[in-house]
């Protein structure tokens, strides 16, 4: 309850912060500027052979070991994917905390007529030039932000909800998207062209320039994160504030689609755009349950996302025929299950252990309680050393509480271990530690129901119960309050109730 | 920093509104405000739900667009004083599950003064220390904001706009839902700050503690009821004036006027 934050100074998580962003610009960097070294080494792949969506079937290992082929395709897709990743990663978490998470959606399907317009536009200025991937990209680029703008004037102008907002511009876009690559497949050169890639994908057969422009995208995309970090972050957590104080929300607002918009593109030709959107929040999702803080979730996003990529890559290269992008977002999948499960800030196997501990505690409270009102009954103000030279016995704990014998007997071994009781010859004795402790935890109790009994009208006999569930969860500063609150000194009261006491607890 | 009603360089008002008429989506409507804030003093805005006090703080803040009217800080537009005015807004306007923690929020107040793409160092992060101290949370600095309790949040928004030093303090209901240990926080800091000369002006709702707290009050229903010193205008009469029921005609055709201005727009 009380895990204070990391003991990190500022300065440390200062440097940190740097250290990840120096870390994802060189990393992207040393991707794209690596490759060109390799590309003497490995034969070019032919455009042709893109219809098998795995990578593989080269037969010049570059890399070879393990049994994979390392050749030199592999490390071209290889490194596009993992910047993808990376930049998606990175991207993605200001989108999910500005809880926008399906824009990217929306932007990659609305792109998909922009590549078909695009390519008509091309070949009307001249014939044969439709596959030139830049300007497919930039007409996918402008149709997205046309997508955004058709969002948002469609919140504004009508009072249609968010999700049916989106559900219309996404259909929207795509069935106008599909006519148009229908189209365009008619057309002379149109078949060639790949724009069906553009729905699924073609991690597979990414070529050297596709990934020069995926890592010149993603690092200054990157880049533009981390320069106004603190300005996204503050965007992202109360825009109205930010306003207020003269930040200018609207731009602010812009650059990040535009950085959504930057990424589902070069994604487009990644994993696809059924698929951008799992770059884009998935690895943010799954980071979000290892840490509390934006600068490592930013960073660990990165690292999930680059790690997808790396992973996916490597099993659609050793399955040959397996799609690279549908196996990129399983990856996401897998580590967003395994983050779900064992982060250490917010995962299930956390709170069921957190759970499972403060059941634990409870009942050893009980059991100290048990064994101050076996031996003091109702009785307020009991020295320690009074307790600790009665002897409970454990017919009487059975009763008190109606514990198994089992469950009552790990109990006793537990309060051993813990040092708070120790055997006797007639039951079990309170050692000063565990008598002070049982102090401390029938205070509390009795604290709470007094105050239930003279704030809250609660009638005595339901106050202890009520009391029961309560007393764990009393920290100090509470503790506190409830002392000013009902006056009494640091003293222990006598209960407000009866306390059945054990007869034949001896005593003395 | 010394705001002293009339004298020294300052004798501007730190809040003037002139005719502020402000109907804006479906944001409660408010008609006509005529108002000048004293210097120095702490400032409740009373009045029932829907009578547009957050909109008044809004529209003070530039955050909707106003009809028409003037407001003047220490005799500027907003956009020219934006460093003098905190803004304290209300605690369910964001999502405390954010990944940051009370210190992160504090440092926000900051943003301004660190200016674009600067990181916030080791220095803004002290200021920051201190602002949550001032409000007795600087134990709590690293807690990620949502294992605060309700109070607690409060104070780490008391805190960030106090970071920012600012003479004017805008707070939209500081009081609402905290503990009466935060609640004494709260009014102790208040009166620090009044004695500092700032001026606050904070939304309130509970009518029974705006003598005990406050200095001012400006009793508000769609429309300005009474302004001044609370043992002159809060009183019975002004108040039933306030709380007599909603005006029904105000809100249907300032409604019916945010329509028009949406389309203009």
């Amino acid at each position: 309850m009380s895990r204070s934050g990391s003991p990190a100074t500022g300065f440390e998580r200062n440097r940190l912060l740097g250290s990840a962003a120096i870390c994802a610009v060189v990393g992207v960097l040393s991707w794209a500027a690596w490759i060109p070294l390799a590309e003497g080494a490995g034969p070019l792949q032919e455009t042709g052979n893109s219809q098998s969506s795995g990578v593989g079937g080269s037969t010049s290992p570059f890399w070879g070991s393990h049994g994979l082929a390392f050749d030199y395709n592999t490390l071209v897709v290889w490194s596009g994917a993992v910047a993808l990743g990376a930049g998606g990663g990175v991207v993605g978490v200001f989108l999910l905390l500005r809880k926008q998470a399906l824009l990217g959606d929306v932007v990659s399907h609305a792109a998909l007529p922009g590549v078909g317009l695009a390519f008509l536009v091309l070949e009307l200025v001249r014939a044969g030039s439709g596959k030139w991937v830049p300007g497919l990209l930039l007409g996918a680029a402008l149709a997205g932000f046309t997508g955004i703008a058709a969002s948002t004037l469609l919140r504004r102008g009508t009072r249609l909800k968010d999700d049916a907002v989106l559900a219309v511009v996404l259909s929207v876009y795509f069935g106008l998207g599909i006519v148009l690559l229908t189209i365009v497949q008619r057309l002379p050169g149109g078949n060639q062209a790949g724009l069906p890639h553009f729905i699924y994908g073609k991690a597979a057969a990414l070529r050297m320039s596709d990934v020069q422009v995926i890592s010149a995208v993603v690092t200054l995309a990157v880049l533009v994160c981390l320069l106004l970090f603190k300005e996204l972050r503050l965007l992202a957590f109360d825009e109205r504030f930010a306003a207020a104080q003269g930040w200018p929300v609207v731009a602010l607002d812009l650059v990040l689609k535009v950085l959504v918009v930057a990424i589902a593109v070069v994604g487009l030709q990644g994993v696809g755009l059924l698929l951008v959107v799992a770059v884009l929040i998935v690895p943010p999702a799954a980071a979000r349950f290892w840490t509390e803080r934006l600068d490592r979730m930013v960073a660990i996003s990165a690292a999930f996302g680059a790690l997808a990529g790396l992973a996916g890559v490597a099993i659609s290269a050793s399955w040959p025929r397996v799609a690279t992008g549908a196996t990129i977002a399983l990856c996401d999948s897998v580590l967003f299950a395994l983050s779900m499960a064992l982060g250490v800030e917010r995962g299930l196997l956390r709170r069921w252990w957190h759970l499972y501990a403060a059941r634990r505690r409870q009942d050893e409270h009980h059991l100290l309680r048990a064994c101050y009102e076996l031996l003091a009954g109702e009785r307020g103000g009991v020295a320690p050393q009074e307790l600790c030279d009665g002897v409970v016995r454990v017919d009487g704990l059975v009763r008190w509480r109606g514990w198994s014998p089992q469950k009552l007997r790990r109990l006793l071994e537990r309060g051993q271990r813990r040092g708070w009781i120790r055997p006797d010859p007639q039951g079990w004795r309170l050692t000063p530690a565990g008598a002070a402790e049982a102090c401390r935890h029938v205070r509390n109790h009795r604290l709470w129901e007094l105050y239930l009994v003279k704030h809250a009208d609660v009638a005595i006999d339901l106050a202890d119960r009520r009391a029961d569930d309560i007393e764990h969860v009393l920290d100090p500063e509470l503790v506190a309050m409830l002392e000013e609150e009902l006056e009494t000194g640091g003293g222990l009261p006598s209960s407000p109730h009866r306390v059945a006491t054990e007869p034949t607890s001896a005593t003395g | 920093m010394n705001a002293e009603n009339g004298s020294g360089k300052e004798s501007a008002s730190p809040l003037v509104i002139r005719d502020l008429t402000v109907a804006y989506h479906r944001k409660p409507v408010i008609w006509d405000i005529d108002y000048e804030a004293p210097a120095g003093r702490l400032i409740a805005i009373v009045g029932p739900n829907g009578a547009g006090k957050s909109t008044l703080l809004a529209a003070c803040l530039d955050l909707v667009p106003r009809v028409s009217g003037e407001i003047l800080v220490f005799g500027q537009p907003f956009r020219r004083q934006r460093g003098r005015v905190g803004y304290v807004p209300q605690r369910e306007s964001v999502d405390w599950d954010f990944p940051v923690s009370a210190l992160d929020v504090v440092a926000m107040g900051l943003y301004r003064r660190i200016g674009w793409c600067r990181p916030v160092t080791a220095r803004y992060r002290k200021l920051a220390l201190e602002a949550l101290d001032r409000v007795g949370m600087a134990h709590l600095a690293h807690r990620q904001i949502r294992q605060l309790s309700g109070g607690q949040q409060q104070r780490v928004f008391l805190a960030r706009a106090l970071v920012q030093e600012a003479d004017l303090y805008l707070m939209d209901e500081p009081f609402a839902g905290v503990d009466a240990a935060t609640e004494r926080a709260i009014v102790e800091l208040l009166r620090n700050m009044r004695a500092a000369g700032k001026t606050v002006l904070a939304v309130h709702h509970d009518l029974q503690t705006v003598a005990e707290y406050f200095d001012d009050v400006v009793l508000l229903n769609m429309r300005l009821i009474a302004a001044g010193p609370v043992e002159q205008v809060f009183t019975i009469d002004n108040l039933r004036r306030t709380y007599g029921g909603k005006l029904a005609l105000l809100d249907r055709v300032g409604h019916r006027m945010s329509m028009d201005v949406q389309l203009e727009r």
